[in-house]
């Protein structure tokens, strides 16, 4: 039995409907990422678990028990809420203790728990300080410290690390997840930040306008996005109609070699940057597999990923095309270079539906 | 002070906290909410309902029951309404300089007010200069004076054998300026408060941006700040109009037998003509234009909460520099010391000035019942005034304290509607509130005529604006984000009330209640007519000294509102200390 079960859950704004019959299990010791743009209901969908968003239909199932009747305080869940929301007339030690207070744990069991805590998310003896004089980083630690004493049997995550920059939210979001495994919590997460979810994450769902897009382990997601949308909204560009026939595809970049075992017919294809590689000078010298030879292209733009960099071509027929390629086989900005296409990289989508967001 | 209500900030953060859609908004064919959203709705609803029934009860039992009994005592006849009085009083020629004087006594006050204190906001919004703090207090002051010290300082400073006329011979009590130079001493901290409260808040960067696409330092002025400000100056106008309009005991006491406000004759048709149809006309007729002025001002209001930027009150203030600001800050000193301080500064010098000299002759006079005037000692009058205060605001709390938690959820059109019933009773004639409770209020099962109740009662009909006033927008900037934390943690809607709501309210609580407490110790219009001959309160006993005449009677009435206003000045100060950053602008 799944600890989460969310069962058709629809949750309408008068005509604007924010979730649309949702069906999702989250197992113990799970934890899920929701992922989706902003409007696509991902944190109506922690609001409504909470309780503080009534169901317009369908069900939330919390260990099988129907919640529907149960207040949000009696839910026993945990919600870290993107800004924290610390109580800015309580101590540290005093929001963290909030909950346990609540459940009438005892003083001094309360103040062992906090101390505990403090230890757990690096904060050892914080307990007097005021929550204004918190860093951001802090707070958030604060926050998830406050989320975690009561011990809820899932804790939710909204935005957990939205506020705070780049280098601490990637440092941070290791530390999260090493101290979620250690100590089993189940977690629903909610970001829209694709760096955040797949790091932090055992399972990512991909949410679009109130409705579950795709779910799967990170790599499956990242490696085959199940719909335009997906592949968009996980960044990638080089999306195209095409038509497939005996493993070759006829797109606007021309024949480009499909995998194995793709059936015909028209639909879109996506090929990964990472599948787009260089043959040389652009010429027309490219003697091996001609099959496999795309279209020559100049070299418009490079973007530094670490030991890769992304090149953006214009090639001499079709859409702009995106390439990921190591930094010593980059070209440089205006050179003329021919590409191939890797059919391993190659994946075909489901659905016609045009992009958005 | 800002009964403006002016919430910038926290009605436009509680607006972006709300759920996303408008409730109600018409929408194209809805899909029917399920079962379990009525019932959370209704639920809210009912909640609601029960937390306004205590505040509705009162104001329909010692507002509009009052009220209406006085109006249907003077316009019906055999049981049949009778409108023809109606008629011959509003074509009566006394009755229509009456009205003439109070609107355009009314109008020139507000336009002195504006013309006197925007400066003043502008120097307490964009000047830092020493003891600032300590003069924006006291500036505050005369706002909540009772009516009748001013009326009495003015006296004092203007009247016969007042300062002016022992120095230069020059009277002014027989004529308007008293009048409205008393209504600027009144309402210049409104203006000051509501506009400058703003002022200070107005990102400067605005002006800067204008003036590096090239407007001078005069444009930029006139294109930026100016619009940002029109609507805090056009609510703090309606309100210095809606006060100077209701105005009473300013009146009564500088106006002699040659000016009156309509509720100056209410009070004289009433009390002193025994003609009650045509009190009742008059009432209805400045309800009518209260209950206008109001809707005009929740307008204003509204639009006075428009998207603006706004930094840290006081963090855009810099010394002066140049001659200009020097010399608007000398401008601005020297009008607060003349016509603020001034006055209350002869107050005090008379209360002491005997007749054998400086001493406490008066003072001592109060303690006992010689002159006559009294049944009891006029100083018992200081313990009644505080008892009778202290009641009223408990009374204010509980129902301001209510009507403001059932307001603090989604402003509808509902809420706001209740909203401005609220200010009603600060601009009903509170003469008629007074003479209601008399005649409204005394048979089975309401028989209050002999209850020391009805005091406290009325004052505190005036003072649950303030509370409200105070009250909602603290509570409305409360992220309502944090109860929900609270209640995933385990909170139930009593406890996070209990638990986030009150320690953030606590000051402004206690704010609320010293307004209130002041406006009590204050209110005249009701309590004169109600306070028993053997417990009058402090408003009411200077009053009465002040119709006597004799040198001792007129150094009483100082001493008297000397030590009233010191009560109101203390509260006061007491207040600005506690004043938590959030307290809107009140």
């Amino acid at each position: 039995m799944p600890l989460l079960r969310l069962d058709g859950l629809t949750v309408r704004f008068g005509a604007h409907t924010a979730l649309d019959g949702v069906d999702l299990d989250v197992a113990e010791r799970e934890i899920v990422s929701v992922l989706g743009p902003s409007g696509s209901g991902k944190s109506t969908l922690l609001r409504a678990v909470a309780g503080l968003r009534p169901a317009d239909a369908g069900t939330v199932l919390l260990g099988g028990e129907d919640q529907s009747a149960v207040p949000t305080h009696r839910r026993g869940l945990g919600l870290m809420f993107q800004d924290h929301q610390l109580f800015p007339q309580r101590d540290v030690g005093g929001n963290i203790a909030f909950g346990l207070r609540m459940r009438g744990v005892p003083r001094r069991a309360a103040q062992e728990r906090v101390a505990e805590l403090l230890d757990l998310v690096g904060l050892p003896g914080a307990a007097g300080r005021s929550v204004g004089s918190l860093s951001g980083g802090e707070q958030q630690r604060v926050a998830l410290a406050r989320a975690l004493a009561p011990r809820p049997r899932l804790l939710m995550l909204d935005e957990p690390l939205g506020q705070l920059d780049r280098g601490l939210r990637e440092r941070l979001v290791v530390e999260l997840r090493q101290l979620f495994r250690g100590l089993g919590t189940t977690v629903l997460a909610v970001t829209h930040d694709q760096g955040e979810a797949f790091a932090l994450a055992d399972r990512v769902v991909v949410m679009r306008a109130g409705r579950i897009a795709q779910s799967g382990s990170p790599a499956e997601v990242w490696q085959r996005p199940a719909s335009e949308f997906v592949a968009r909204f996980l960044g990638f560009r080089n999306v195209t109609g095409a038509t497939v026939r005996g493993g070759v595809a006829q797109t606007p970049w021309g024949a480009v070699p499909v995998p194995e075992g793709t059936p015909d017919g028209v639909g879109r294809l996506l090929i990964r940057p990472a599948g787009v590689s260089f043959t040389g000078d652009g010429g027309d010298g490219g003697a091996d597999a001609a099959a496999q030879a795309g279209p020559r292209c100049t070299v418009t733009a490079r973007t530094f990923r670490g030991e890769r960099v992304v090149v953006l071509l214009d090639p001499e027929r079709g859409p702009q095309l995106e390439a990921s390629v190591p930094l010593r086989h980059a070209p440089a900005e205006g050179e003329r270079v021919r590409v191939v296409f890797d059919p391993r990289e190659v994946v075909p989508l489901a659905g016609g539906e045009p992009a958005d967001g | 002070m800002d009964l403006t209500g002016h919430q910038v900030g926290g009605e436009g953060r509680a607006a972006v906290l709300a759920e996303p859609p408008p409730p109600g908004a018409p929408a194209p064919s809805p899909p029917p909410p399920s079962a379990e959203t009525v019932r959370a709705r209704r639920r809210a609803t009912a909640v609601r309902l029960a937390l306004l029934a205590v505040p509705l009860v009162f104001f329909a039992l010692f507002f509009a029951y009052p009220v209406a009994a006085i109006v249907g005592r003077g316009l019906r006849d055999g049981g049949s309404w009778q409108f023809g009085p109606a008629a011959d009083v509003l074509t009566d020629p006394g009755i229509r300089k009456v009205l003439w004087f109070t609107l355009w006594q009314a109008a020139a006050s507000t336009a002195l007010t504006l013309a006197l204190a925007l400066p003043g906001a502008y120097v307490f919004a964009r000047l830092d200069f020493p003891g600032k703090r300590l003069l924006h207090a006291a500036v505050t002051v005369p706002f909540v004076l009772p009516t009748v010290v001013a009326g009495a300082a003015f006296l004092a400073l203007l009247g016969r054998g007042g300062v002016l006329d022992e120095l230069w011979g020059v009277r002014l009590d027989t004529t308007v300026w008293a009048i409205l130079l008393a209504h600027v001493f009144f309402n210049y901290a409104v203006v000051v408060r509501t506009v400058g409260g703003l002022w200070s808040q107005l990102d400067p960067r605005q002006e800067e941006a204008a003036r590096v696409l090239g407007a001078s330092p005069a444009a930029a002025w006139r294109r930026v700040t100016l619009p940002a400000l029109a609507p805090s100056v056009a609510s703090a106008a309606l309100m210095v109009f809606l006060f100077t309009f209701t105005s009473f005991g300013v009146v009564q006491i500088l106006g002699g037998p040659r000016y009156a406000t309509l509720e100056v004759e209410i009070y004289r048709q009433t009390a002193q003509l025994l003609d009650l149809p045509t009190a009742a006309v008059l009432t209805l007729l400045q309800f009518a234009a209260v209950a206008a002025l109001l809707l005009l001002h929740a307008r204003t209001v509204r639009r006075a909460e428009s998207a603006l930027r706004l930094v840290d009150a006081g963090s855009a203030a810099h010394r002066p520099r140049g001659a200009a600001q020097w010399s608007l800050l000398a401008g601005v000193l020297i009008t607060i010391a003349l016509l603020l301080l001034l006055p209350l500064a002869v107050l005090v010098e008379r209360s002491l000035a005997g007749p054998d000299g400086y001493g406490l002759t008066y003072y001592r006079a109060l303690t006992s019942t010689d002159s006559g005037t009294f049944v009891v000692a006029p100083w018992e009058a200081i313990g009644h005034s505080l008892a009778y205060g202290a009641v009223a605001t408990v009374i204010a709390l509980t129902v301001g304290g209510l009507a403001a938690a059932a307001l603090t959820r989604r402003a509808g059109r509902f809420t706001r509607g209740f909203d401005a019933l609220l200010m009603l009773p600060l601009g009903t004639s509170a003469v008629t509130v007074g003479f209601g409770f008399l005649i409204a209020l005394d048979e089975p099962p309401l028989d209050l005529r002999s209850s020391w109740i009805l005091v406290p009662l009325a004052q505190a009909l005036v003072g649950v604006p303030f509370v409200v006033r105070v009250l909602l927008p603290v509570l409305r900037a409360v992220d309502d984000r944090l109860r929900q934390a609270a209640a995933v943690l385990g909170a139930s809607p009593l406890r996070v009330w209990r638990e986030v709501d009150l320690p953030l309210v606590r000051r402004a609580v206690l704010v609320a209640a010293g307004f209130a407490f002041a406006v009590s110790l204050g209110e005249f219009g009701a309590t004169v007519f109600i306070a028993r001959a053997d417990t009058p309160t402090l408003p009411v006993a200077v009053a009465r000294l002040l119709g006597r005449a004799g040198q001792l009677n007129y150094g009483q009435a100082m001493a008297l509102s000397t030590i009233l206003m010191l009560v109101c000045a203390a509260t006061l100060l007491i207040l600005e200390r506690l004043r938590p950053g959030r307290t809107g602008e009140l």
